[in-house]
C-alpha cells in the first residue's frame, strides 16, 4: 500500500518534471550539438558532439546584440517602474482602509482583461505621436502595465504578512510613518519585493506581442527573434530559443522560494 | 510628574459605542490594571492613550501635557504588545536599543542603558541573537526590557503575558512586578485575567461594555464589588449571589437570621466562597453538595441551596461526597447586600 503510493508519487513527479524539463533539454541540445545534430535522425539523447558555433554565431548575427540590449533596458525599466509603482498601491491596500477598496482590487486585475491584440493600433499611434514609437522606454510602459497587477497584488500579501503591530511598535518608539517602513516594513518586504521585481523582469522578457507591435529597428529579443527565425537555420533557432529561455529560468529559480509563499503554497 | 488624566475620551464605531466617555485620573507611578472581558474597550482606551487608534471625543493628558492629538512618537511613552512585536530582522541588542537610537542617544549611554535593561530582565545571554532564536517567554523579556531601556515615564502594556504557559506567566507576573517598581514607571496594564489585574496593579479599573465601573485597591474590587458584574468577573471563583427578601428589617436564612440594609424589599447577597462556615450539623443556609473539588489548599464545593447554585470553600482534608448537606454561615460583615432589580450594590454604610 505504501509501496504503490510512493510508486505513484514518484511516478507523478516525474512526470511533472518531464513536461517541462524534456522540451527545454532537447532545445539546449539543439542549441550546442551543432548544425549536424540539428538534422540527425534518430536523435541522440545524449549530448554527442556539443559546440558552441551555433551560439556564437547566434550572438554575432547583426541585431542580436542590440535586441538583447533593448531587452534588457526593457525589462529593467518594467521592473523599477512596477517596484515603484507597485509597491506603494501595495502597501496601501495592505494598511488602509478606504472606500471602495475591493473595488480598486479588482480594478487593478482588470487591467488585465483587455486583450492587448485590440488595444494595439490605438497604443501605436498614440506612441507615434507622442514619439515613444519604437523605443525601449515605450515598450517598458506596457510591460510596466502588463506587470504591474501582478506587484501591487503580491506586495500588498507581502505588507499584509507582516505584523501590523511591529510599525505600531517603531511609531511608538519614536519613529516617523515614513521611518517605521523604511527601518522595519521595508527590510523585512525586501526578500519578496525582489522577488517581485525579478517576475516583473521576467514577464517584460518574454513578452512578444507588444514588443512586435511598437518597435521596428529597436525591436527586444523576443521580437527581434520572431521576424528573424523563420527565415534561419534550424540550430540558429535553437540557439535563440534557448537565450531566450535561461534568464526565466534562472531568475524563477532564484525566487522560487518567495514565488511559492505568494502563492499560498507551503514552503518547508 | 507622569500623572495621566484621561478626560472623557469617548470612541464610536459607526453606531457602535465602544468608549463611553471615560475619565480617569492615575497618578505618577502607578500601576494602573484595565481589566475587563474581551470587547469591554480595554484595548481601544490603551491604543487611544498611545495614538494608535483616534478618539472620538475627549483628552489625554499626560504630566500636564495635552497630547491627544501628538503622533504617538512624541508622547513620551513605551508599549509591550500583546504578541510582543520583537522586530525580526535585529538582534535582541539591536532591539533593546531601537528606542534610544530614536532618540539620538549617544553610543555609550546606549550600551548603558541596553545592559541595564538585559540585566533587569535576564536577557544579557541572548543580546546577540535574532528574536527567531528565542522562545516566547524570552521575546516577551526582550520586548519589557526595550519598552524599559527608554526609561519612558509612561509604560503601556496590552496584555503582555497572554501568550505565555501558565507556569511562565506566575513567573513573569512576579519578575514584572519586582522591575516595575524599581523602575518607577506609571504603568497602565490592560488585561483580561482577573490573577493577574489583582497581583500586579495597585489599582484596577473594571470595564465593561466601554465604561468603568469601578475603581478601586485590588482587595476592595474583590470585596467589595459595586455591581453583581464585578463580583462575578473578579476572583475565582465569582462571587456567589442568593437571592433574599428582606421583612421587617430582617433577612430570614433557613432559620438563620441577618440583619437587612434595607427593610423591606428583594436583594442580592453577594458573598465570597471563602466567607461560609461550614456547619455538618446542618445549622444555617441548607446546601446540598453536587460536586467537590480538591483543589490542594482548599476544597472547592458547588452545590444548591434552594435552587441556587453556589460555591462554597471549605477546608482541603474534609470528604463531601454528592448530595451531602450542610449548614452555611455567612460571615455578615462579608456580605456585599446588591439591589435585586438593578444588580448594584447598595451603600455600604448602612450594613455595617
Amino acid at each position: 500500500m505504501n509501496a504503490l503510493r510512493r510508486t505513484v508519487y514518484f511516478t507523478g513527479i516525474v512526470a511533472l518534471c518531464a513536461w517541462v524539463l524534456v522540451p527545454i533539454y532537447f532545445i539546449a541540445l539543439g542549441a550546442f550539438g551543432g548544425r549536424i545534430g540539428v538534422f540527425r535522425w534518430p536523435k541522440s539523447i545524449l549530448p554527442t558532439d556539443t559546440s558552441l558555433a551555433a551560439m556564437q554565431l547566434f550572438l554575432q548575427v547583426e541585431g542580436v546584440g542590440q535586441a538583447m540590449v533593448n531587452s534588457i533596458i526593457a525589462a529593467c525599466i518594467t521592473m523599477a517602474l512596477s517596484i515603484a509603482l507597485g509597491a506603494p498601491a501595495g502597501y496601501a491596500l495592505a494598511r488602509f482602509t478606504f472606500p471602495g477598496q475591493n473595488a480598486y482590487r479588482l480594478l487593478i486585475l482588470l487591467t488585465r482583461a483587455f486583450p492587448l491584440a485590440i488595444l494595439a493600433l490605438p497604443l501605436t499611434v498614440a506612441f507615434i505621436r507622442i514619439g515613444l514609437y519604437d523605443t525601449a522606454f515605450g515598450v517598458a510602459l506596457i510591460h510596466t502595465a502588463l506587470a504591474l497587477p501582478f506587484a501591487a497584488l503580491v506586495s500588498a500579501s507581502l505588507f499584509q504578512a507582516i505584523p501590523r503591530e511591529l510599525e505600531e511598535a517603531a511609531w511608538v518608539f519614536g519613529c516617523t510613518r515614513l521611518q517605521a517602513f523604511l527601518k522595519v516594513v521595508l527590510p523585512l518586504a525586501l526578500p519578496g519585493i525582489a522577488a517581485t521585481a525579478i517576475f516583473a523582469f521576467v514577464i517584460s522578457w518574454n513578452e512578444v506581442f507588444a514588443a512586435s507591435v511598437l518597435t521596428v529597428r529597436n525591436r527586444t529579443l523576443t521580437a527581434y527573434l520572431l521576424t528573424v527565425l523563420a527565415e534561419s537555420p534550424l540550430h540558429f533557432r535553437f540557439a535563440g530559443g534557448f537565450l531566450l529561455i535561461v534568464p526565466s529560468i534562472v531568475f524563477i529559480f532564484a525566487v522560487r522560494k518567495y514565488l511559492f509563499a505568494m502563492w499560498g503554497i507551503a514552503n518547508r | 510628574m507622569a500623572d495621566i488624566k484621561i478626560d472623557k475620551i469617548a470612541k464610536t464605531f459607526g453606531n457602535a459605542r465602544a468608549l463611553d466617555e471615560i475619565t480617569l485620573d492615575i497618578a505618577d507611578g502607578e500601576f494602573i490594571a484595565l481589566l475587563g472581558p474581551s470587547g469591554c474597550g480595554k484595548t481601544t482606551l490603551l491604543r487611544i492613550i498611545a495614538g494608535l487608534e483616534t478618539r472620538s471625543a475627549g483628552r489625554v493628558i499626560i504630566g500636564g501635557r495635552d497630547i491627544s492629538d501628538t503622533p504617538t512618537r512624541a508622547r513620551g511613552l513605551a508599549m509591550v504588545f500583546q504578541n510582543y512585536a520583537v522586530f525580526p530582522h535585529m538582534t535582541v541588542y539591536e532591539n533593546v536599543a531601537f528606542g534610544l537610537r530614536m532618540q539620538k542617544a549617544d553610543e555609550a549611554r546606549i550600551k548603558a542603558q541596553v545592559a541595564r535593561a538585559a540585566e533587569l530582565l535576564h536577557i544579557e545571554p541572548y543580546l546577540e541573537r535574532y528574536p527567531a532564536k528565542l522562545s516566547g517567554g524570552q521575546r516577551q523579556r526582550v520586548a519589557v526590557a526595550r519598552a524599559l531601556a527608554v526609561e519612558p515615564p509612561v509604560l503601556l502594556m496590552d496584555e503582555p503575558l497572554s501568550n505565555l504557559d501558565a507556569l511562565l506567566r506566575l513567573e513573569m507576573r512576579a519578575e514584572l512586578k519586582a522591575v516595575l517598581r524599581e523602575a518607577g514607571t506609571t504603568t497602565i496594564y490592560v488585561t483580561h485575567d482577573q490573577t493577574e489585574a489583582m497581583g500586579l496593579a495597585d489599582r484596577i479599573a473594571v470595564m465593561h461594555g466601554g465604561r468603568i465601573v469601578q475603581i478601586d485597591k485590588p482587595t476592595a474590587v474583590y470585596s467589595r464589588p459595586k455591581t453583581t458584574f464585578v463580583g462575578g468577573f473578579v476572583g475565582s471563583p465569582p462571587m456567589n449571589f442568593l437571592p433574599v427578601t428582606a421583612a421587617s428589617g430582617a433577612i430570614d436564612l433557613d432559620g438563620l437570621s441577618l440583619a437587612a440594609p434595607r427593610p423591606e424589599g428583594n436583594l442580592l447577597a453577594g458573598i465570597r466562597a471563602e466567607d461560609f462556615a461550614l456547619s455538618h450539623s446542618g445549622e444555617g443556609l441548607a446546601f446540598d453538595v453536587m460536586v467537590a473539588e480538591p483543589l490542594g489548599s482548599h476544597t472547592l464545593l458547588t452545590g444548591r441551596s434552594h435552587g441556587q447554585m453556589l460555591r462554597v470553600v471549605a477546608p482541603p482534608n474534609g470528604d463531601y461526597p454528592a448530595d451531602t448537606r450542610l449548614g452555611l454561615k455567612p460571615d455578615p460583615n462579608r456580605i456585599v447586600w446588591m439591589d435585586a432589580a438593578s444588580g448594584e450594590a447598595l451603600r455600604q454604610e448602612t450594613a455595617a
